[in-house]
């Protein structure tokens, strides 16, 4: 009995998590010219550019892990006839060795789990610009505003909580810094999108209003853990009430052991403020790169319908297009009502480390 | 016993390109923290934070250094001169820690006692990973120290604990100070452990104006003030550092004799056990675990792959450390002057810069300057060559000081040129110290990650870059096999420093 309803309630995570990269292979097997699901979309491979790209093999340096971009990349391959030689690391190390490498990178496509180490790669002149075709898909604020870098999922910031724990959550980051939360929070303090939110708060607050929150935060006493997944799972087993991390790390908790076990609820701020900070992973084109139009072809991808099913269907990021079905427990991404900021303003990401080493919020 | 000679071009010149290819991330460095003015370079070393980080990451290193001059010498006397059942396997075991990197074993210590990170972490991490490098040369000095001193003391009624320590602890302290200086350098450098523990050091913010800051003028400032505060951990050693001595005059040095009373060897070998068990015990128990608990099948073939290429690399390394380094070991024993002064100081000082900065010097080099070889491995190797070279130069320079100048001289007499003694008496009997600096640089290779991430040819992936790739989407049932893996190949050069060191030991 137990274990049919286990299997029931994981039942619509399977279709959602393992429905597209099944279509996806049957394609491949098919070698049809794309048939993700009931979409009628056109084949994303044929780009405008009348330059034939088939063959030709790019360079990408991904912040993305090999184990969700691998299967993508493949399929990606199979579609355009375009090969991809992956170099895979940390998105800040790999902006870093742009930057060193400078106009002689051997990279065509650098593709970054987070908005701000785009900007940095972007304000050093070494993106191109996309054309607008591709940039004009993705809403205003998802993207470089001179067109440098575009989007391709997007990253919620929630507070994750035990309902037999809190019976209703804090509505806004103040009320976290009630004192009845006093050590009741988890934070992952060396965790890159915590990072990003404090410096969207930053951004929002002035460094003073920051500062304020933050002595705040660090008067209750928040727990500090490894990573965000570790953070998800103490709440959900009741070790800590709650816990600042991204959208989807629940969701690969339900996916991974059934929604049966999983008790903890995501609780999005929606105000407005940098609790509903809305990061990216996106994507840009090196300026130095020979193979843009190869290039080019892989960024369209990325933004196509088979691309953005892949990461609402592998990662429950929101995707960047409109037609594209998110994951079904999430809000729509136009409710969350994220800050006005910048996306490219959170590479001051070394002033935020500098203002959580002051309060004490980063190291031991 | 040293004599003053200018040193055979064969040798000189050999020696200064192993210089040369050491400071080539002092060039990058400087071009780097330059880049944006004197001034903005000027701002980042007088801002107050640089002071307390300074003050931090010194205080670690001497925790850490005194703590693996003490651990490491009296695990080394308990393995020489007491009389324990089995003592080239104790070696063999004590020596193991360093066949862990120490990422692998902060993390397993972290996620074993969370309670512990920050300084008292790191400083044990640290100390586990690295007193192997005092033990090893103690145990190989000690071994060939002359007992005639202590004989002499007790002679004259010096009580056992009281000439192990007057005599015996004096003539090993060459040794103890060589160990200590690698260990310094390498606590200065290490990034793996101090992440872990989330202990901010200057390592980590060098990282993090690479990382987070998109700054690498800023972190090349930093940089430069590693290299300073190597300079002078290596101007600190110079100046304590006593000379080996040699016997001189008739008669042989009888071998040292194994007479350790019980009360010093109980609480040594407490201090061995505590090495080994958590030394090696809390890791690879973490490893094994996350391999059974991981709910993934592992592919073996890929596992296996993986070994082929971390043993490639790490065979490459070794051999090309080990051609620089003879030479430079050579000058350092036999030639001391303002050469050799002057060749050890740019060897070593970059032996304190975290991976990161050797591998975007290379970077930067190999971009501007041999476009062709960029992301291939002589550009991996090259870089690893930068990192391992003080490693290797050290063993060199010690097993050569610790053979006999005389039969030099007497190859000399007989005739044979300065360069033929020098390839038929002096690496001949330097041979375990070569080995040894050899098995030294494959092991670093081998648990190398920053600068082989990097620097890798695309698409390549060795052990380290396996358990990073899936340590980073938190798959540790992934993780563990090549965690498992790594552990038991860098077991073999670890056996076989041991061997050398064993092979004295068991005479």
């Amino acid at each position: 009995m137990k274990k049919l309803k286990r299997i029931s309630s994981r039942s619509a995570l399977t279709i959602a998590t393992l429905a597209l990269p099944l279509a996806m292979i049957g394609a491949c097997s098919s070698n049809a010219t794309n048939t993700t699901g009931d979409t009628a979309e056109p084949a994303p491979t044929e780009a405008p550019s009348a330059v034939d790209v088939r063959g030709e093999t790019i360079t990408i340096y991904s912040g993305r892990s090999e184990a969700l971009m691998s299967a993508l990349f493949t399929q990606f391959t199979i579609d355009t006839g375009v090969k991809v030689e992956v170099r895979y690391g940390d998105s800040g190390e790999l902006a870093a060795l742009l930057l060193t490498e400078g106009d002689k990178s051997p990279a065509d496509i650098y593709f970054s789990q987070d908005a701000g180490a785009l900007g940095a790669v972007e304000s050093a002149g070494l993106l191109s610009t996309l054309p607008a075709d591709v940039t004009d898909a993705v809403e205003a604020k998802f993207r470089s505003t001179s067109g440098a870098w575009v989007a391709t999922s997007g990253r919620a910031r929630v507070l994750v909580y035990n309902p037999e724990l809190v019976a209703t959550p804090p509505a806004s980051l103040d009320d976290l810094l009630d004192p009845q939360w006093k050590g009741k929070i988890g934070y992952a303090p060396s965790n890159a999108s915590w990072q990003s939110f404090v410096t969207a708060l930053r951004l929002t607050r002035g460094e003073d209003g920051a500062r304020a929150w933050l002595t705040g935060l660090a008067a209750n006493e928040p727990v500090a853990y490894e990573k965000n997944g570790v953070v998800r799972d103490a709440v959900n087993s009741g070790e800590i009430s709650m816990g600042l991390i991204n959208h989807y790390y629940l969701y690969e908790l339900i996916s991974k052991i059934g929604a049966d076990k999983v008790v903890a609820k995501n609780h999005f701020f929606r105000d407005g403020d940098a609790g509903s900070l809305v990061n990216i992973a996106g994507v840009g084109v090196l300026a130095s790169s020979k193979k843009s139009d190869a290039a080019l072809v892989l960024v369209r991808y990325l933004l196509s319908v088979a691309g953005q099913s892949y990461f609402a269907g592998k990662t429950f990021e929101y995707p960047m297009i409109p037609g594209v079905i998110q994951f079904v427990s999430l809000p729509a991404l136009a409710e969350l009502n994220p800050p006005s900021v910048d996306l490219a303003d959170l590479k001051t990401l070394e002033e935020t480390q500098e203002l959580l080493e002051e309060v004490g919020l980063l190291t031991k | 016993m040293t004599r003053l000679l200018r040193a055979p071009v064969a040798i000189a010149a050999p020696a200064l390109l192993a210089a040369v290819v050491a400071i080539v991330p002092l060039i990058y460095l400087f071009d780097a923290s330059l880049s944006r003015g004197v001034d903005a370079a000027v701002r980042e070393v007088i801002v107050s934070r640089t002071t307390i980080l300074l003050i931090r990451t010194l205080l670690l290193t001497l925790v850490v250094t005194a703590a693996c001059a003490i651990v490491g010498t009296i695990n080394a006397w308990l393995v020489v001169r007491s009389s324990l059942p089995l003592r080239p396997v104790w070696l063999i075991l004590l020596a193991m820690p360093l066949a862990i990197p120490s990422y692998l074993s902060a993390f397993a210590w972290v996620s074993w006692i969370p309670t512990m990170s920050g300084f008292l972490g790191a400083s044990v991490v640290l100390t586990l990973a690295s007193y192997p490098y005092v033990m090893l040369p103690v145990a190989a000095m000690l071994r060939g120290a002359d007992p005639m001193l202590e004989d002499v003391a007790r002679s004259l009624g010096v009580s056992a604990q009281s000439a192990l320590v007057r005599v015996t602890l004096r003539q090993v302290a060459p040794a103890i100070w060589a160990g200590s200086l690698l260990v310094a350098l390498y606590v200065v450098s290490d990034f793996g452990a101090v992440a872990a523990m989330r202990l901010e050091t200057f390592t980590w913010v060098i990282y993090g104006a690479y990382r987070a800051g998109f700054n690498p003028a800023r972190a090349a400032t930093l940089a430069l003030m590693l290299v300073a505060l190597a300079l002078l951990l290596i101007l600190l050693e110079r100046r304590f550092r006593t000379r080996v001595t040699q016997r001189i005059g008739a008669g042989t040095a009888r071998s040292s004799v194994r007479r350790a009373p019980f009360t010093l060897v109980a609480p040594a070998l407490i201090v061995a056990l505590t090495s080994i068990g958590f030394g090696i015990g809390v890791p690879l128990v973490s490893s094994i675990s996350w391999t059974r608990n991981g709910t993934a099948i592992t592919d073996w073939s890929a596992v296996l792959e993986t070994i082929m290429s971390s043993f490639w690399i790490g065979f490459l390394t070794g051999l090309a450390t080990l051609l620089l380094a003879l030479p430079v070991g050579i000058l350092l024993a036999r030639f001391k002057g303002h050469l050799a002064n002057v060749t050890e100081g740019a060897v070593f000082v970059t032996h304190s810069l975290p991976g990161i900065v050797v591998a975007l010097s290379v970077v930067y080099l190999g971009i501007n300057l041999v476009r062709p070889l960029y992301q291939q491995v002589p550009l991996l190797v090259f870089g690893q060559v930068i990192i391992f070279l003080p490693l290797v130069v050290g063993a060199v320079r010690t097993s050569i000081e610790q053979s006999r100048v005389a039969l030099e001289d007497v190859s000399r007499s007989l005739g044979v040129s300065r360069m033929a003694t020098v390839f038929r008496v002096t690496i001949p009997l330097a041979t375990p110290g070569i080995a040894a600096g050899g098995a030294l640089a494959v092991l670093g290779a081998m648990k190398e990650l920053p600068t082989t991430l990097i620097l890798r040819p695309t698409s390549v992936e060795t052990l380290a870059t396996s358990i990073w790739k899936y340590s980073v989407v938190s798959d540790f049932g992934a993780v563990g096999p090549y965690a498992v893996a790594l552990m038991f190949l860098a077991a073999l050069p670890t056996a076989l420093l041991s061997h050398v060191a064993v092979a004295k030991v068991a005479r």
